[in-house]
Order: structure tokens, then C-alpha cells, then sequence
């Protein structure tokens, strides 16, 4: 449904957006990630058609965004990132106005509003003026905008920031069920809603794509994927770590709060690394308290690889 | 969607924004005050002794510097400030329609203040026997003259984020527009300038242009300098949008 292809946006000097190319096909949701000013927000403006590329392009569905872009318009959903909404009208007569402007009247009209009030929980506030209400309202009433023609694409940035935390489950139960039939972008910081929502999720960093998988994929890429811990007594701790590390297969071994981690030499020894750790013990007779492998954790990655080099060369 | 449909869904939503504020009310009776104060006491309407509204039409191109970049001042700044112009222009129109349609409703909204000025007529044909076709002709150059001021504050008002900066840019233009015809200031160009220079400048100023109105004349010229006006300061409009948007 979207297809991006080397867009690149070029502010003054700057270059905010650098060659960024995806696609995302209906029943996906994508989890855009990044540091802040990493080019997120200026990606989604450009797929939704507010800002021209200077370079690259847009497919949304069968249209080009520059060329046709009100086809293209009318196939997206769009949440920008700070919500915006009239402030003098109420959320009826906002939804209203958007529905008059996806060409929606009558019974269908009443309806569509009917129908993302129910799913954005606007039912109390929908005669209000939108200046009196509460910023996670105000959200809600422009990502129900969003959401009014039932769009078969639908671009959310930063669609959870400022709820409360039910709020913002309930936001990405709704994500996720729209994923189903809809081909779903979205920027986050919180990198529990990749795993919360997302099918697919995309690092970019100074305008760059530096990572793009499954959430799994991605948690894969941590230093600590595959990382067997184990808390065991029965040898001193010199010995275990000094037996640990001699095992085929064990690149290095590490004291964490007590117990011992032992990382995995590269990715085809870590789904051998266990049984191996569990035979030293067995053949030494040490007794285990506790045995687990590490999944692997995305604030690491995505802190390893958005991080500038100068920063990251230490820790590793 | 029609474009028609378009532009009249955004007209409709900013009329309905004027009226939802009490700035619109504002607006109306300082309008009409006003209108009266210098009809009446600065015109010297009864004094003239004359059946005609010509001492209430000389006032609106000082009027209107004043009280038309007031109405339009917020028209795009404030979407740029909100953010609401990203919202707009994601939406499936076209930037002429959101254009066109937010002059209209402003457009419509000055045209009911001046139609709210209806008891002149009433008065000035109780008191005599006026030429009412001259008057006529004196609301639609009037009109015409709102829609030129308002189409320059919303180009301004596409300029910047800030309704201050967007207020005076345009009252500055708008007296560049009336001082260029303004009898005293000809008067004085004359003295060193050649005729045809102090004619062509003229020829750029509203009051030149509203002068045959009042007299109750339409002639084509007029038209077509208001109009062009309008014209080219919505299409100026769009394209500082369009460089906004581009970065």
C-alpha cells in the first residue's frame, strides 16, 4: 500500500531525511523508531503529502503523492504529531467538518462519526468545545479525525504521547486490531509498543534507516540475545566464570547481581549454549538456583545503534 | 467532491468560527459605530445638505485599513501557529479551494457588517429624494475595495505564524495602496514629478479605482482592479503556502 522509495528532504544545510526506502502492505503495522530530530516526523509528512521530497518518491496505493496527490490523500488517515484540532469547535462539529471533507453526507456521515467516537471514547465530551478539553481528549479527537473514513491507510505519529497508561492501551489494542485489514504506520519512543502493536518495526537514525525487522529480528541484533544467566553455588565464583568461559562456543563470561551471564560466541552457538552450560554444571556437580536465556533487549539495540559512534565505542 | 463542495466546507467552517468567537461581534458593532461617527459627525452629513451617502462612502478606504487586516489577520497565521495547516493540507483538497474558501467567509463576513450599515440608505431616503442606483454602485465598490484589503491581509497572513506581525504588514501595504491616489499626497508629488509618473502611481491606489464608484459610475477598469488585486494576492498566498510547506 505505501512504497517509499530514496526519499530524501533537504532543510537549509541539513539533510533531515537521507535515502529512506520501505514498503508496507495491508495487515502490517510498521513502529517507526528513532532518537528525536532523527527525521520520523518529516518522513510521515512527506507520505502523507504536507511537505514536498526533494528527492525520491511516494506510492500510496496506485498514486504518487506529488503527481496525484489528492487521490493519494484520500486513501490516508493522518494523526500529525501535535494533534492539532480547531479549538473553537466542539468535537462534533470538528468530526463533522472532517467528514464533510472526505466527501462523507447523510446517514454514512452520521454514522462514521457514530462509529470513531465509540472507538476514541469521545462519547462524553462530544458536544464540548475542544478548548476545554484535557490534551489526551484533544488526541483522541484528532486521531478520531484520523480515523473517519476508514481509511485503507493510516499514518499516526506519536499517537500515544501524552495519554495516561490506559489510555495508551487502549490506543495500541485499537492499532493493533486496525493493522488487520489496514496498512498502518507509526512513530513511538516507547519501544514497549513495537512489541505491543507493531509487525514490523524501522530504526532510523540522522535520516537513515540503521535497522528494519520484526520485533523479534530486532531483539536478536542485542549484544544479550542468546546469553545464558545461571545462578548455581557448589565452586567459587573464579572457577565457574574460568570453567564458563573455556566452554566451545562462549565468547566472554560476566558477573550480573550474583549470577554469572555467559554471552554466546555468535548466533549459531546460542541455541546449543544452554544444554552445554547445563552439562558443565551436571559434570561438576554445582547446583543451579536459577537458569535462563536472554531474548535480547531493544532499548540496548536501539541504544547501541542510534547512539554516536564516539559514545558507543566504550560499552561495547 | 466537487471543488465547490470543498470550498464551501471550509467556508462554512471559518464563518462559522468568526461567530463562534466573540470577536465577530466585536467587530460588528465597532463596525457600525464607526460607520455612523464619521457619517454623521465627521461627515457632516446634515450639514452637506445633500441627499447622498458620499460623506459616509469617503470614509471606508481609511475604514477598512483598520478594521479589514483585523478580520483577516488570523486567517492562515493561525493555522500555521496551531499547527491546523497540516491538518488542512493533508486533507483531499487542493490549496487554491482552502484558499479561495477562507478569503470567501471572510469575504461574506465584511460584506454582512457593511449590509448591517442598511439604515443610512433608510435615513438618507426619509430625509430626501437620493439617486439609489448611485448608492448601489457605492456598496459594491465598497465591497469590491473589502475583498482587495482582505485578499492583501491574507496574503500577509500566510507570511508568519504571529497575527501582530500578519496586522501590521498588511495596514502598511493597504496605506502604500490608498496614499498612492490620496489627494494631498498627489498634490505634493506633482510639484517634481512629471504628470504621467503621479498618474501611473495613482493608478495602483484603491482610491483612484473606488473614486467612480462613489460617484455612482462602474466603470470596467474599476472592476477589474479590484478583482486583480484579489487575484493576485490570493495567488501570492499560495505560493508562500507552497514555500512554507517546501521548507
Amino acid at each position: 500500500m505505501i512504497r517509499i522509495e530514496n526519499l530524501a528532504k533537504t532543510f537549509g544545510a541539513k539533510r533531515a531525511v537521507d535515502g529512506v526506502s520501505f514498503a508496507v502492505e495491508r495487515g502490517e503495522v510498521l513502529g517507526f523508531l528513532g532518537p528525536n530530530g532523527a527525521g520520523k516526523s518529516t518522513t510521515m509528512r512527506m507520505i502523507t503529502g504536507f511537505i514536498p521530497p526533494t528527492e525520491g518518491t511516494v506510492r500510496v496505493g496506485a498514486h504518487d503523492v506529488v503527481e496525484s496527490p489528492l487521490q493519494a490523500k484520500r486513501l490516508i488517515g493522518y494523526l500529525p504529531e501535535a494533534a492539532p484540532s480547531y479549538p473553537d469547535m466542539t468535537v462534533e462539529g470538528f468530526l463533522s467538518f472532517a467528514a464533510d471533507m472526505r466527501g462523507l453526507a447523510g446517514d454514512t456521515k452520521k454514522r462514521a462519526i457514530g462509529r470513531v467516537v465509540e472507538r476514541c471514547f469521545l462519547a462524553s465530551v462530544i458536544h464540548q468545545s475542544i478548548d476545554t478539553l484535557s490534551k489526551g481528549y484533544r488526541h483522541r479527537t484528532c486521531l478520531a479525525q484520523a480515523l473517519i473514513h476508514d481509511p485503507e491507510v493510516l499514518i499516526l505519529d506519536e499517537p500515544t504521547d501524552g495519554l495516561d497508561p490506559n489510555q495508551k492501551h487502549e490506543v495500541r489494542n485499537l492499532i493493533r486490531e486496525l493493522g488487520a485489514s489496514k496498512a498502518i504506520v507509526f512513530s513511538t519512543h516507547i519501544l514497549e509498543e513495537v512489541d505491543a502493536a507493531c509487525s514490523r518495526a524501522i530504526i532510523i537514525d540522522r535520516g537513515k534507516i540503521v535497522a528494519n525487522g520484526t520485533p523479534a529480528e530486532l531483539r536478536a541484533m542485542s549484544v544479550f540475545a542468546g546469553a545464558v544467566t545461571l545462578q548455581a553455588s557448589g565452586a567459587d565464583t573464579e572457577t565457574m566464570t574460568a570453567k564458563l568461559a573455556a566452554l566451545d562456543g562462549v565468547a566472554r563470561v560476566e558477573a550480573v547481581d550474583g549470577a554469572l551471564r555467559a554471552y554466546p560466541r555468535d548466533s549459531s552457538a546460542s541455541g546449543r549454549l544452554v544444554r552445554t552450560v547445563v552439562e558443565l554444571a551436571a559434570r561438576e556437580g554445582w547446583q543451579l538456583d536459577g537458569l535462563r536465556t536472554e531474548e535480547g533487549q531493544l532499548d540496548e539495540v536501539f541504544r547501541r545503534i542510534t547512539l554516536p559512534d564516539t559514545v558507543k565505542a566504550p560499552s561495547r | 467532491m466537487s471543488a465547490g463542495h470543498m470550498i464551501s466546507t471550509i467556508a462554512r467552517r471559518e464563518l462559522t468560527s468568526y461567530f463562534a468567537s466573540p470577536v465577530a461581534y466585536v467587530f460588528l458593532v465597532i463596525f457600525l459605530l464607526l460607520t455612523g461617527f464619521f457619517t454623521f459627525t465627521a461627515g457632516a452629513f446634515f450639514e452637506r445638505g445633500e441627499a447622498s451617502l458620499a460623506s459616509f462612502f469617503m470614509w471606508h478606504p481609511w475604514l477598512y485599513l483598520v478594521l479589514v487586516p483585523a478580520v483577516g489577520m488570523r486567517l492562515w497565521s493561525e493555522e500555521r501557529r496551531a499547527g491546523t495547516l497540516e491538518l488542512l493540507f493533508t486533507l483531499p483538497i487542493a490549496p487554491w479551494q482552502a484558499i479561495l474558501g477562507k478569503f470567501l467567509a471572510s469575504w461574506l463576513f465584511l460584506a454582512i457588517a457593511l449590509g448591517l450599515s442598511f439604515p443610512v440608505i433608510l435615513t438618507v431616503n426619509v430625509l430626501g429624494e437620493p439617486d439609489n442606483g448611485q448608492i448601489l454602485a457605492g456598496y459594491l465598490g465598497s465591497l469590491l475595495m473589502a475583498g482587495a484589503y482582505l485578499a492583501v491581509t491574507c496574503m500577509t497572513s500566510a507570511m508568519t505564524r504571529n497575527q501582530v506581525v500578519s496586522f501590521i504588514l498588511s495596514v502598511v501595504i493597504l496605506l502604500f495602496l490608498i496614499l498612492a491616489g490620496f489627494t494631498p499626497v498627489t498634490d505634493l508629488l506633482v510639484r517634481w514629478a512629471s504628470p504621467a509618473f503621479v498618474d501611473t502611481v495613482a493608478a495602483f491606489s484603491v482610491m483612484t479605482h473606488f473614486d467612480g464608484f462613489q460617484r455612482g459610475v462602474i466603470d470596467s477598469r474599476d472592476l477589474l482592479f479590484f478583482l486583480s488585486v484579489i487575484g493576485f494576492a490570493l495567488f501570492a498566498t499560495g505560493v508562500i503556502l507552497r514555500n512554507h510547506r517546501a521548507g
